[in-house]
């Protein structure tokens, strides 16, 4: 039995597919061509030139003489200490900025969707975090914890919660948090959005025969909204996992990867070696291994969630 | 199936071969940027730093001057913050995007033997080398050769909040040790003047590696050995790291300094929240600037205080001007560079940044316009420490700043960490 929504497979060398006549195959390569020039120029060109220089030794990115190492550039970062902390603060930042910006995305979403008069200004109001460019958010939050002259200092002294003021991004720890809590400020609306696109769509009258049931609140959040709410976390999941692995603006502006390299994640150290240890092999090597975690990554997460039978993926 | 994955195979073979063509069998496709002379007019792009030393405007009124001299050549600037200039001149060098480039002091190998600049060494006029300051001179140059024109030599300077130290009866001759400059802050600290005197950039930035050095100099020691080789965990070094733990325990230095740039610094000596500071020359100006001070007419600039060696050396922290190897207008770039780092324009520009020029230093009308910084210069200058001048220095300091935080954050012992940035850097 086929499953609703997708497409019927046919046996090989059956596939039925539309005649085109000549002029209309030359008609569609040209409105193609332009789509084609900008991907191979912008995508398939770098990711492909990427993986030549990560099997070259490249010291400067004016250099002429540059021996190939074949695999050399993978086995030194697999073998740094360096890379592997990268690695972990990585992952720290990732599940952690992913979890909290389920967490309270959900929350928001629920609050978006609930019938409130003025619902409109409220959705207007919280998506503003989204729009702001993550660059100008880091350095917003960078004057918030500010060590001397910062708002968060000022108002935890005001309000008595301190008497001294703290270098929020003095330590690795709390420096890592501090960028955590500016990423999820920036990201938790687009997961409330998304959250609130799959709330819209669960019918009304499944609530209505909860109600029948006179299951409590709780009872039909666990056994009917989350249940069904399953493709837009499973879709929101794999979107943040993935783009929190890469996170690099955010820590640029905030940190640099300080202090003590307590906030360096992969992309950061790969753009450090790259860019300013002109290591150009080494960079790219980390960019390949970057790309191979996150295909482990959103392989693992489809394969997982294409055994949920609620899933859209 | 095996059609299909021919196919497959043909079309990413195709695609890396084509790949490579684009890059012209180079796997950088650096070798195929050449520049030239270009035709000495035109328009040309200049790479400048928005922070210490010369400001946004005043770079803009040495552009007007230029151009009203050399109505066919027109200067479009841009400006970033020091900490993304280095890459910005890297990753712009293939494209050729700039043909002028600031510099620091501690980049002309790596630029010069990654081949990012050009050698003007033929350029350079037989009289600057009696003319100019010889410490200045040497900014740029790498294996006998000139890969820019200094603008400005620049150091580390001692600022202190005059208002602070009257309250408790001190004065600027208390502060001619670093031992001194401690027990003054004590004191400060104990009298509820001051919570935090000292406020330093030990962010993990190069600012962290410019106190540094400043301090290991006064601290007797060096970056390199006595046979020019790289030696970071030398017993000045421990001692010198050592002592800036010790302020930081004691209360003495902010504890936001971890976090600081030297804006940062210079913003909290100007909000009136800071006792005592190094920063660089043109600090003295921004403390004096009513639109951004709250301390005008209220601090002093002397050199560096003496450390236990006795000496009082100053960071070498000269920047200069540079033309792309990639540039294709040469000829324009280095008029553009011979009229900014003339004696004239560094002269009315003197609050700036200091002179390249020896006669500057004879002349009772510039000295005038701003003395306390000309009399800090006269002892600063006398000895400078330097950064070890070698290609691949971006990385050994990255590897030292990341150590000397975790000394200040109390993850290591000022000597383990030390030890591990000499193993580092050997690696």
């Amino acid at each position: 039995m086929m499953r609703p929504g997708r497409t019927q497979e046919f046996p090989q060398g059956l596939a039925v597919r539309p005649k085109k006549s000549n002029g209309q195959g030359k008609m569609a390569f040209w409105l193609l061509l332009p789509a084609l020039v900008a991907v191979f120029g912008i995508v398939i060109y770098p990711v492909v030139r990427t993986l030549v220089i990560s099997l070259f030794e490249v010291n400067s990115v004016m250099a002429t003489d540059t021996p190939f190492v074949g695999l050399g550039n993978y086995e030194k970062v697999l073998s740094d200490a360096g890379f592997w902390a990268a690695i972990g603060r990585t992952f720290y930042f990732t599940v952690t900025s992913t979890v909290l910006e389920l967490v309270l995305g959900l929350a928001l979403a629920g609050l978006l969707n609930a019938r409130i008069r003025g619902r409109w200004v409220l959705r207007t109001i919280v998506v503003i975090p989204w729009a702001v460019p993550t660059i100008v958010n880091a350095a917003l939050w960078k004057g918030i914890f500010n060590a001397q002259y910062g708002a968060l200092n000022g108002i935890l002294s005001q309000l008595g919660f301190q008497s001294d003021y703290r270098a929020w991004l003095g330590s690795p720890t709390a420096a890592m948090n501090a960028v955590i809590v500016a990423d999820v400020w920036k990201t938790t609306p687009l997961v409330a959005f998304f959250l609130l696109a799959g709330l819209a769509s669960i019918p009304n009258d499944i609530y209505e025969a909860a109600k029948l049931d006179r299951a409590s609140r709780v009872r039909t959040f666990f056994s009917v909204t989350l249940p069904l709410l399953v493709p837009s976390v499973s879709i929101v999941l794999v979107l943040r996992t993935v783009e929190a692995f890469k996170v690099f603006d955010i820590i640029y502006g905030m940190t640099r990867g300080g202090p003590a390299n307590g906030t360096q994640t992969i992309a950061y150290y790969a753009y450090t070696s790259a860019f300013s240890d002109q290591s150009y092999g080494m960079g790219s090597a980390i960019s390949y291994l970057i790309v191979i975690v996150i295909l482990l990554l959103s392989a693992v997460y489809l394969r997982a969630l294409r055994r949920s039978e609620m899933s859209l993926l | 199936m095996t059609n299909e994955l021919a196919r497959r195979t043909v079309l990413l073979g195709g695609i890396a071969g084509l790949s490579l063509t684009a890059s012209a069998c180079s796997v950088t496709g650096g070798g195929k940027s050449k520049g030239g002379s270009g035709s000495g007019k035109g328009t040309i792009s200049a790479l400048f730093m928005k922070q210490a030393g010369y400001s946004e405007a005043d770079i803009h009124g040495m552009i007007a001057s230029f151009e009203s001299k050399h109505p066919d050549i027109k200067v479009k600037p841009t400006f970033v913050a020091y900490e993304a200039l280095h890459d910005k001149v890297v990753t712009a060098a293939p494209a050729g995007t700039y043909d002028v480039e600031l510099i620091d002091v501690i980049w002309p190998a790596e630029f010069a033997s990654g081949g990012l600049v050009t050698d003007i060494t033929s350029k350079m006029p037989e009289d600057w080398h009696t003319r100019m300051l010889g410490g200045a001179l040497n900014t740029a140059e790498y294996q006998d050769k000139y890969y820019g024109v200094p603008w400005g030599p620049s150091t580390k300077l001692f600022y202190y909040n005059t208002a602070m130290l009257q309250k408790i009866g001190a004065s600027k001759a208390d502060l001619d040790t670093w031992d001194h400059v401690l027990a003054v802050s004590r004191k400060l600290k104990s009298h509820g003047v001051c919570k935090y005197p000292i406020a330093w950039s030990w962010a993990q930035a190069e600012a962290l590696i410019c106190d540094y050095a400043q301090l290991l100099g006064a601290f007797g020691g060096s970056f390199l050995d006595s046979a020019g080789k790289l030696h970071l965990d030398s017993d000045a070094g421990v001692k010198t790291l050592t002592w800036m733990c010790q302020t930081l325990k004691d209360g003495l230095t902010n504890p936001g300094s971890t976090t600081f740039l030297e804006d940062d610094v210079s913003k909290s000596m100007a909000q009136g929240q800071t006792a005592f500071s190094l920063n660089w020359d043109s600090t003295y100006r921004d403390l004096n600037d009513r639109s951004i001070s709250k301390v005008v007419g209220k601090n002093g600039v002397m050199a560096t205080p003496k450390g236990p060696s006795g000496k009082q050396p100053g960071v070498n922290g000269a920047m200069a001007l540079s033309i792309a190897k990639s540039s294709k207008n040469q000829d324009a770039a280095w008029k553009f560079i011979e009229y900014v780092t003339g004696e004239a324009i560094q002269e009315r520009y003197i609050k700036s940044s200091a002179s390249n020029w020896k006669a500057s230093y004879d002349k009772p009308k510039v000295i005038a316009t701003n003395k306390p910084v000309f009399d800090a210069y006269k002892v600063a200058l006398r000895e400078t420490i330097l950064r070890p001048a070698v290609p691949g220095y971006n990385k050994i300091s990255q590897g030292l700043q990341v150590e000397i935080q975790k000394a200040l954050l109390g993850k290591k012992t000022p000597s383990k960490a030390l030890r591990d940035a000499q193993a580092a850097s050997n690696t």
